[in-house]
């Protein structure tokens, strides 16, 4: 059974359903959102089926399909391997909670919306699962359609110019990579992944492909300084958009990196590496500095997702298995992560209307059982052991220290502030006596805040203590991809360790 | 050599030349009354003929001057399709806003002739012939709203303009013959690949390609179409925006890469220049316009630079993605009219695009349709105009056109731009009013290219074939 084309294009099938439903009636809203809440959930539930299926002794791609037609300058090519695997069912696994996460605050245009979501998660599973790259191209530009409507049509006050930032940015980044997809077709006569990774592009080609993927990957990680589309992007999203960008569309990025630029262009990504590093570790540092400062909620979390995604790319960059593993795993664990915080802006958003930081405070004192939630998530935020946050950040920064003394000494100031702003936003909105009188009539959790916030709490806390099903889920198709990086390098003569870095040096 | 050429091969013309003059005949005894059944004659005529296209054969007639073969045949098909679907589009609107005749659509088929036979062009005569048969029956079509003064104004623009190319063309082609003693294409490929191009055949190039660029409204020569599209009554616009230019890019690139092929060096900076100036003033210069004809305009522009990116490759991926980019282009821009001619309110035609305003809201299919209609235009995937881009830019990266290819695709961005802006009007904005309903025929015009646009992934395997053998055949 194609069960991964079956987990692509299921949530399609579900938005066709929805558009087909003309009565705008209550029952027929309430029928609506259920629709898209089974089509999630029976997503989910096949692709749960692809993990069963799926082998993580073996390297390569698995449950692989291949469709298309001679002439064609490329082909309907799916697999997935132990570094998608993750990302397909975080994606799959997360979208119910986001319907549910909408049930109540979205009463515009609901329709509209749901065939948006379920668009979206098409494409977002697709860009995992698809093994061509110009498929790939389709799944990860396409991707900007819904999620633009997303931020224009339900979003806050400066919505539009959000959207537009949003679109244009990611849009700009995206069609130098499309040029470079162009000449890698010309050079190697495929856009097949599995035959490219195995293809030796010439030194300098490598540099100028390297930088076209690069432009498309660091905007949608975002990486610093092309950063500042997010900020703006997740103020001005719906709760569940906000989830799904910070969850799913900056893995993106990283993905990018590790699927292309790392086995594609071993030569250059070693060449570049100290650039990533000093990149990364301006984000870290400098964007945390910035989250400190912030007044509104949504930014603040903003801002730290820039800076951890800044160990994502260090931990990348660092080739080694370590670095590798910690940059997976802090994907993985900052999509929950991320992800349960945006909700919980989304709670008290949905009861007061505002994401200032200043007009909450004493929340303990009304909702303990949120309270307790937040809590688990600041902590995870800020990396500390027992939550999944900590393996990630631990195995980014003895990767780097392995490589860089200095690199690693400048990232791990960012923990110590990432404990800063997170600690300090939690200060501010939870702990305290309460005063604010707008904040007397506050309620807890309702069982659907519940349902949706226990099982990424259940999750952040499993992770955090026994990770190995994540890493022994991805530990294969890392080292087949560290193997082969470290063959070109030996092949062409170079150090497999890059320098210190040049600016610091 | 005294045996009658083999007209059969001109089948698909000789049909619309008899059907027109007695389609001409039959408006002429039956009055205006008819004139209903004269515009659905014509549009069934041009299917037909689009059928006899497709079923002909290959060959050359007319002592080589008439050239049929896959490159030409695809592009007749689709001007074939495009003028038709102005016939059907033309009429509602023609007769509402009232200057409908009935030799409305029997100039449309007179100058989709002239489109035939320009496509099919075997020397410098025929080209001529051709371009000058179209050029005619459009400046009659351009100005036919006769009280409209905008309307007769750009007619009288078209044709003062259109003159001044058709003599630029000329000259050029009397440079041409002058300088290789030939007319005819291969003979023309053999004297100027004998050595190095001499001053007066680059002239006589330079000249052609200005003609020519006139006709596909490619910058430096573009200026005419924000008036004449503006200008012109809405379903001429229609007309003009799609088959017209399709007919012109086929001449261009028979000329380039039949007869001028040896001294490819010659014209491939000037196509690459006009196609980099036409996507770069497309895309800017439509950011400010508020009128959406105007926008579709400067719209068009661009995507002939686009287009001609194909042509500055000059290789058979070139040719591919020209063929591919130009059925995607004939799809959106048709679907896109189906909707703007469709834009009344109070019985009076609405050409600002603020009042799409809220359409998401007041008639969402069609907002649907028009919004994947302009993400396809501005190149985002999986939409149609993502793959016509895609082919384009492919065959530039392959001649190693690095700084087109680069620029070009940036410029797609800054047009991307204002393709948003008519989604976010028609989707972030509140509604301000409804239009009239839609006529049945447009209902089909823009579901049919909605879902062609749409599901385009699907059909690009087939369609890809029969293009890729197209472009072969120039080769």
């Amino acid at each position: 059974m194609p069960l991964l084309t079956l987990t692509t294009f299921l949530p399609l099938a579900g938005a066709l359903f929805i558009l087909m439903i003309r009565a705008q009636d209550e029952a027929a809203i309430l029928n609506i959102r259920r629709v898209a809440l089974i089509t999630t959930a029976l997503t989910f539930l096949v692709s749960i089926g692809i993990w069963t299926g799926f082998d993580p002794k073996n390297p390569g791609f698995q449950l692989t399909e291949v469709a298309g037609w001679s002439g064609s300058f490329f082909a309907y090519r799916m697999g997935v391997d132990g570094i998608s695997i993750l990302f397909v069912l975080l994606t799959t696994f997360l979208m119910p909670f986001c319907i549910l996460a909408s049930w109540e605050s979205v009463q515009v245009r609901v329709k509209e919306y749901m065939i948006a979501f379920l668009v979206l998660e098409t494409l977002m599973v697709g860009v995992f699962c698809a093994t061509d790259l110009v498929l790939f191209y389709v799944f990860f530009e396409g991707g900007l359609i819904p999620m633009f409507l997303i931020i224009g049509i339900w979003g806050g006050q400066r919505r539009v110019y959000a959207s537009y930032k949003f679109f244009l940015y990611t849009l700009a980044g995206s069609v130098l990579m499309m040029l470079a997809i162009m000449a890698m077709y010309w050079q190697s006569g495929t856009t097949d992944i599995t035959e490219l990774v195995n293809h030796p592009f010439p030194a300098t080609m490598q540099w100028w492909l390297w930088f076209a993927f690069f432009a498309s990957f660091a905007v949608k990680m975002p990486m610093w300084p092309v950063h500042t589309w997010l900020p703006d992007a997740h103020v001005e999203a719906p709760t569940a958009g906000s989830v799904l960008l910070a969850a799913i569309l900056l893995k993106m990025g990283g993905y990018g990196f590790l699927r292309f630029s790392l086995p594609m262009f071993p030569l250059a990504s070693v060449d570049l590496a100290p650039f990533i590093f000093t990149l990364s570790v301006v984000a870290i540092v400098y964007t945390s500095l910035v989250a400190l400062v912030q007044e509104d909620m949504k930014k603040l979390i903003a801002y730290s997702s820039v800076a951890h995604m800044g160990y994502v790319t260090m931990g990348i960059f660092t080739l080694n298995t370590q670095g590798l593993q910690g940059a997976v795993f802090q994907m993985f664990s900052h999509g929950l992560v991320s992800g349960a915080l945006f909700l919980c802006v989304g709670v008290v958003y949905d009861r007061l209307h505002t994401r200032e930081i200043a007009a909450y405070g004493g929340l303990v004192n009304r909702m303990p059982a949120y309270a307790t939630v937040f809590m688990v998530m600041t902590m995870a935020n800020v990396g500390l052991p027992g939550t999944s946050g900590f393996i990630g950040e631990f195995l980014t920064l003895s990767a780097a220290f392995q490589v860089n003394t200095w690199v690693a000494a400048f990232a791990a100031l960012g923990v110590i502030l990432s404990a800063a702003y997170a600690l300090w936003l939690f200060r501010r909105v939870v702990w305290g006596s309460l005063t604010k009188a707008s904040l007397k009539a506050m309620m807890d959790l309702t069982p659907r805040e519940i349902a949706i916030l226990a099982p990424l709490v259940v999750l952040v806390i499993l992770f955090g203590v026994y990770p190995m099903p994540v890493l022994d889920a991805t530990a294969a198709s890392l080292e087949a991809l560290l193997r082969s990086v470290h063959a070109a390098i030996d092949a062409a003569g170079q150090t497999a360790s890059a320098g210190p870095l040049p600016l610091i040096r | 050599m005294t045996a009658l050429p083999d007209f059969a091969l001109a089948g698909p013309e000789l049909l619309l030349a008899v059907g027109a003059l007695l389609l001409l005949m039959l408006g002429a005894y039956g009055g205006e009354k008819r004139g209903g059944l004269v515009s659905g004659l014509s549009a069934l005529l041009l299917v037909v003929a689009a059928i006899a296209v497709i079923v002909g054969r290959d060959g050359s007639t007319f002592g080589g001057s008439f050239v049929v073969d896959g490159f030409g045949r695809f592009l007749k098909v689709l001007v074939l399709i495009g003028s038709a679907l102005a016939v059907i589009m033309t009429q509602r609107f023609a007769v509402a806003e009232k200057f409908f005749h009935f030799e409305l659509p029997v100039l449309i088929v007179l100058a989709t002739i002239g489109m035939l036979l320009m496509i099919s062009a075997g020397d410098l005569i025929a080209v001529y012939l051709g371009l000058e048969l179209q050029s005619l029956a459009l400046y009659v079509v351009a100005s036919f709203h006769r009280d409209d003064g905008r309307s007769t104004e750009a007619g009288l623009k078209y044709f003062v303009l259109g003159a001044l190319s058709s003599g630029m063309l000329l000259y050029g082609a009397s440079l041409i013959y002058g300088f290789t003693g030939h007319v005819d294409f291969a003979g023309i490929a053999t004297a100027a690949g004998s050595g190095q191009a001499s001053l007066g055949l680059t002239f006589g190039i330079v000249f052609v390609a200005a003609g020519i660029a006139f006709k596909v409204s490619a910058v430096p020569f573009h200026m005419w179409t924000p008036d004449v599209y503006e200008g012109a009554p809405t379903p001429v616009t229609a007309f003009f925006a799609a088959a017209p230019k399709i007919a012109a890019m086929a001449l261009f690139v028979r000329v380039a890469l039949e007869a001028l092929e040896p001294v490819k060096a010659e014209w491939q900076q000037i196509v690459a220049f006009m196609s980099l100036a036409s996507m770069i003033l497309g895309a800017f210069a439509a950011i400010g316009q508020r009128n959406i004809k105007r926008l579709m305009a400067y719209s068009s522009i661009g995507h002939m630079g686009f287009a001609l990116v194909g042509l500055a490759a000059g290789s058979e991926a070139g040719v591919y993605g020209i063929l591919i980019y130009l059925a995607t282009y004939l799809a959106m821009t048709a679907g896109a009219f189906a909707v703007i001619l469709s834009m009344r309110r109070d019985g009076v035609m609405v050409e600002d695009i603020d009042s799409l305003a809220g359409l998401s809201r007041t008639n969402p299919m069609v907002a649907y349709l028009l919004g994947i209609i302009m993400f396809s235009l501005a190149g985002i995937p999986p939409f149609a105009g993502f793959f016509g881009k895609y082919f384009v830019f492919a065959a530039a990266i392959n001649a190693g056109l690095y700084w087109l290819a680069v620029i070009g695709i940036l410029s797609s961005v800054v047009g991307a731009y204002y393709y948003l802006r008519i989604v976010k009007i028609m989707f972030l904005d509140e509604p301000k009013g409804t239009f009239e309903p839609m006529g049945g025929e447009m209902k089909v015009v823009l579901g049919v290219s909605g879902l062609f646009v749409a599901a385009f992934a699907l059909v690009l395997g087939p369609l890809g074939e029969v293009a890729l053998a197209a472009a072969r055949t120039l080769f």
